[in-house]
């Protein structure tokens, strides 16, 4: 099977993320690291590489610092890597990053892509479904399982509330993948030399350019969200404060 | 054509998904600050009693969308069927609630259209004729106002909670009821779903307890988990967690509070080290009280909090059960 992965850098989890003069996006001054869910995306491809054989190849958009995301990709299995690399693809919407995508693989033949099922930035959960659109393929989201069936694939999706649902469908497909589908594996030193020969080839913003059409939204206003509740901010030592807390459970909301 | 907002709700199995009132308020709001007729589409097979539950609220008219093809759901069944309706239909403003399945197909729906969906709104902002999405970003560190570019239909997708369903408006008399019957070609649909299932009963039911401990990333160590334990014994609560700890395996999923987890409303709901992700807070944000512990001082837990405790877990966490031991044992 050859198996594309959709990545994305994100900032970092616990990173402090600082609005920019225009407050129109985040500073690009922090660190940054591989959006989490794609990391299992990558992951389940490996896997499923490793019991069917085939390729994977993972593919970003994203400037220059991008190109960690794939590094870490190739170091832990991965054949090969398209970086999409310009400023450009940062301030994309879903559609047209579907669109970029579509556009640089086009001259390739994957049986499935996989993505992560939506970022941590933007957190649109779009992209996968819009490309699969694009491609004419069928598409899942949200999935926790993935074998090879007669026809095709069989996938187990996450509903809510607990319940799940098996979906058998042809392939080529395209998946979006839940955190937690797998373990994740850690790139091995031997791993980590190997990426460094393995090709990585970059497309930029104006090969994909004519692809694409104006942003369908735009974000007129960043900002820190209003509180909507009065919080009451406890300060002190430590003894203080749980002294404090338990005058609240007791005397308060009468829980112990 | 008088501008129309489309609000389609959401059925599973020929039920209403609840969260679908609270889609109608909002849109009853839209309209009334906007002027447009508000109509509402339910998509299923035979679901002609989930159009006249919903014709009691105060819209203009429902549709009941019907096709065999579209039970059970599938992308491809609910696409081939609603793009025709909406490319006859053209509303301006077509609103749905953000749950599972509408991931699943509303952003195949506005791309077949060659259109865009903003997905996972908290509220809206209607201003010198302008309308505008909030949504949340960066996990809930920030919020953004977000326009559509172009012509419409524009598609917006609301997050569970954003609207609230006890404040739905009810019409003066039921709305007419038009039933289209849609046409889905075959070999349309390519999914084949099989009927939805429970991994294992659930031994454990958080929405009945009382206070909930929940834990989240910043209890870093797998052997912290019985620190979080201990302060529930001690509060005679349940320990509950978000994902990540669930992933991990250092708590069953069953004790997962969030979007994929339980939904809880306890009295009281202790976040300890929960940075507040959007996915886990519409799990918890009913509980009447939450307390969260966090170092940093950021973190969008606090943003609902009614009491925030700026400070590392590990230095409050022990005095706090030796507080509630000794007050219990007084």
């Amino acid at each position: 099977m050859k198996i594309l992965v959709c990545m994305k850098q994100v900032p970092q989890k616990d990173a402090p993320l600082k609005l920019n003069e225009g407050g129109t996006w985040i500073r690009e001054d922090v660190s940054y690291e591989v959006n989490e869910p794609d990391a299992y995306a990558l992951e389940e491809a490996l896997r499923q590489r490793e019991k069917h054989g085939g390729e994977v190849v993972a593919i970003t958009g994203g400037p220059p610092r991008a190109q960690q995301v794939l590094r870490e990709a190739l170091a832990k299995g991965a054949d090969r890597a398209i970086h999409l690399e310009g400023d450009g693809f940062v301030t994309l919407d879903a559609f047209n990053t579907a669109k970029a995508f579509a556009a640089a693989i086009k001259d390739e033949s994957f049986d499935l892509i996989f993505t992560g099922l939506q970022s941590d930035d933007y957190g649109f959960a779009q992209t996968g479904v819009i490309l699969a659109e694009l491609l004419g393929w069928p598409h899942a989201t949200i999935i926790m399982q993935i074998e090879k069936s007669d026809s095709g694939i069989r996938v187990k999706r996450e509903l809510e509330a607990g319940f799940f649902q098996f979906v058998e469908m042809p392939l080529p497909a395209l998946l979006t993948i839940q955190s937690g589908i797998n373990k994740l594996r850690y790139a091995t030193l031997i791993g980590i030399k190997q990426a460094k020969n393995k090709p990585l080839k970059k497309v930029s913003f104006d090969e994909v350019k004519p692809a694409l059409g104006e942003n369908l939204q735009r974000i007129e206003k960043l900002y820190i969200p209003q509180k909507t509740k009065k919080t009451e901010v406890l300060e002190g030592p430590p003894g203080e404060i749980a002294k404090k807390l338990v005058d609240k459970l007791r005397n308060e909301l009468r829980v112990i | 054509m008088a501008d129309t907002i489309l609000v389609v709700v959401e059925q599973r199995e020929g039920k209403l998904n609840r969260v679908s009132w609270e889609t109608i308020t909002g849109a009853q709001a839209i309209a009334a600050e906007t002027g447009w007729t508000l109509e509402a589409a339910v998509a299923g097979s035979g679901v002609g009693d989930i159009a006249k539950e919903i014709a009691a609220t105060k819209v203009s008219k429902v549709y009941d969308l019907e096709s065999a093809k579209l039970e059970p759901y599938t992308p491809d069944g609910f696409v081939a069927a609603l793009k025709p309706f909406l490319e006859q239909k053209q509303p301006k403003l077509v609103l749905m609630p953000h749950t599972y399945q509408v991931r699943d197909f509303a952003p195949k729906l506005a791309a077949a259209l060659n259109r865009t969906l903003i997905s996972d709104a908290v509220g809206y902002k209607y201003e010198g004729g302008n309308l505008r999405f909030t949504r949340q970003m960066f996990q809930g560190k920030f919020a953004a106002d977000v326009s559509f570019v172009g012509g419409p239909p524009y598609f917006a997708t609301f997050q569970n909670g954003a609207f609230r369903a006890d404040q739905i408006v009810q019409g003066d008399a039921a709305a007419p009821v038009e039933t289209v019957n849609l046409d889905v070609a075959d070999g349309v649909v390519r999914n084949k779903p099989e009927a939805p299932f429970k991994e294992a009963k659930q031994a454990v039911d958080l929405t009945q307890a009382q206070v909930i401990v929940a834990v989240g990333r910043g209890i870093k160590e797998q052997k912290n988990i019985a620190l979080a334990q201990q302060l529930a014994d001690a509060l005679g609560g349940e320990i509950a967690a978000s994902r990540p700890i669930c992933d991990a395996g250092w708590l069953p999923m069953e004790r997962q509070v969030g979007s994929s987890g339980q939904t809880v409303a306890p009295k009281l709901y202790l976040a300890l080290g929960i940075s507040g992700a959007i996915q886990h807070v519409v799990g918890m944000k009913g509980a009447r009280t939450i307390i969260a512990v966090n170092k940093d001082a950021e973190a969008p837990i606090f943003e609902i909090a009614d009491v925030a405790v700026v400070g590392n877990l590990f230095d409050i966490v022990p005095p706090l059960i030796e507080e509630v031991k000794k007050t219990k044992g007084a």
